[in-house]
């Protein structure tokens, strides 16, 4: 069959709402049981779920910004596929959140209502998430940061009692495998290089370090959830995330800062909806084309 | 007849191609988990293979539209989480039809645990074998590939560049 555009030649089906390839963007949960475990505090499980999906929401938004600017193809292609599998891991905790609270008798909020239709005080992510790099070592010591957390935790969520959670853990752990890899590859790399390159890495791991503690600061929340054994308390974390990190620095010839963490806000922080000053910034871009035509689809 | 209606779904569902490796069926995927016919409702159950594949939803499409159009007039296609998808639920069929593509397989390790930190630079990643020659004389070049789902390698015997589908 003669196709007239390169779209209509890879889609089959081709209809208004779908006129490329992937487009199509339906429930990722769809079919998925949703229902709350019984004995599971589903308000809890809601926001939990929305503090994971935001983290990989808005780091997988500042990944996709490296787009045209990493130094080479390979790295510019490393990061996008990182940024994807970050936003799929998003799409799935958003809408698993909007599942859990709709239960709860709240009104349904779909992902695109999460990433397009809230207000910078109702995100959820850590600070460390929404940070923009002064340059791509700086960019490499926050992937690895966040990723070697984040594959420590799903790994202990992939035995969450909630079966959802726990399916998304384990397809996320071993995407986060490849991310962890990628960045201490490159962080050694950088480390134990030239002058210029290690001052550089040297300079982001500084820039990176104020924002690690916060990583380990547990919730009410998160308490409460990692008592039922559907959420992880973020300070049993600690531990496996400093041997990697020394591993990894040990080989990059580099040291970890020993730097005060970037002090909370009336001891409000990023779980709690307190941002740095760069977050609204970041929600302005991501959110302008759904601000500007509401309701639209594409 | 029941039977011979859930067969013949099967064949449809199976036999569509992965938009991304088109070379590849769902079936060669391992993608297709369950289809069920009941009360003339048909049921197909799909697993993703990355968290954020967008081929998912052009499958899902296909998948309906192909087997609407033979005749089956209630069709729901559903995401199933678990067990995650994995590597090596790649048929043997779907092995040979890459390698013939000039995709290497992915190898049967499907990754349990997170591995341990790579902390040699310069290493040549997991052994692959040339799709093109043979040789196992072969080194990664990029960890991430133009999809997901694949790394770029090298053969230094033959020098060709290829794509290899990664173990997960």
């Amino acid at each position: 069959m003669p196709f007239d555009s390169a779209y209509e030649a890879i889609t089959e089906e081709n209809d208004s709402q779908r006129w490329a390839f992937g487009t199509g963007f339906t429930d990722p949960l769809a079919g998925v049981d949703t229902n709350v475990p019984a004995g599971v505090d589903g308000a809890d499980l809601a926001a939990y779920c929305l503090m994971l999906g935001d983290d990989a929401l808005i780091m997988s938004h500042r990944l996709q910004q490296w787009l045209a600017r990493a130094p080479e193809l390979e790295e510019e292609t490393a990061l996008a596929n990182i940024a994807l599998d970050l936003l799929g891991q998003a799409r799935l905790l958003l809408t698993r959140s909007g599942a859990a609270a709709a239960q709860q008798g709240r009104p349904v909020h779909t992902e695109d209502d999460f990433a397009f239709g809230r207000t910078e005080r109702a995100f959820r992510n850590v600070r460390l998430a929404e940070g923009s790099d002064r340059d791509f070592a700086a960019l490499m010591a926050r992937l690895l940061v966040f990723s070697t957390w984040r594959l420590a935790l799903l790994s202990h969520l992939r035995d969450s009692v909630d079966p959802v959670l726990a399916a998304v853990a384990a397809n996320g752990v071993k995407e986060l495998a490849y991310h962890r890899d990628y960045a201490a590859q490159w962080v050694i790399r950088l480390g134990d290089g030239t002058d210029f390159s290690r001052e550089r890495m040297a300079a982001g791991l500084t820039a990176v370090a104020p924002l690690v503690p916060e990583l380990f600061q547990p919730t009410e929340i998160e308490t409460r959830l990692a008592a039922a054994s559907v959420a992880v308390d973020p300070a049993a974390l600690r531990p496996e995330f400093d041997a990697v990190l020394d591993t990894v620095l040990t080989e990059a010839t580099l040291e970890w800062p020993d730097l005060p963490r970037l002090a909370a806000v009336s001891g409000q922080s990023g779980r709690d909806g307190v941002h740095t000053a760069e977050m609204g910034y970041l929600l302005a871009e991501l959110q302008s084309v759904a601000r500007a035509m509401p309701g639209a689809t594409w | 007849m029941q039977a011979t209606d859930l067969e013949r779904a099967w064949e449809i569902a199976e036999s569509v191609p992965d938009p991304e490796l088109p070379m590849l069926t769902l079936g060669d995927l391992g993608i297709l988990r369950e289809i069920s016919f009941d009360d003339g409702r048909l049921t197909v159950s799909l697993t993703p293979t990355y968290s954020g594949c967008p081929a998912l939803a052009e499958m899902r499409a296909v998948v309906t539209g192909r087997l609407t159009k033979a005749g089956f007039t209630a069709v729901e296609v559903r995401t199933v989480l678990s067990p995650p998808w994995s590597s090596s639920m790649i048929s043997a069929d779907g092995r040979r039809k890459l390698a013939e593509a000039g995709i290497a397989p992915p190898r049967f390790v499907p990754m349990q645990q997170p591995s341990p930190v790579p902390l040699t630079l310069f290493s040549r990643g997991p052994v692959v074998e040339c799709p093109a020659c043979g040789s196992a004389d072969t080194v990664r070049t990029a960890a991430f590939g133009g999809t997901a789902c694949k790394d770029l390698y090298r053969c230094l015997a033959c020098a060709e560049p290829f794509e290899h589908v990664k173990e997960i």
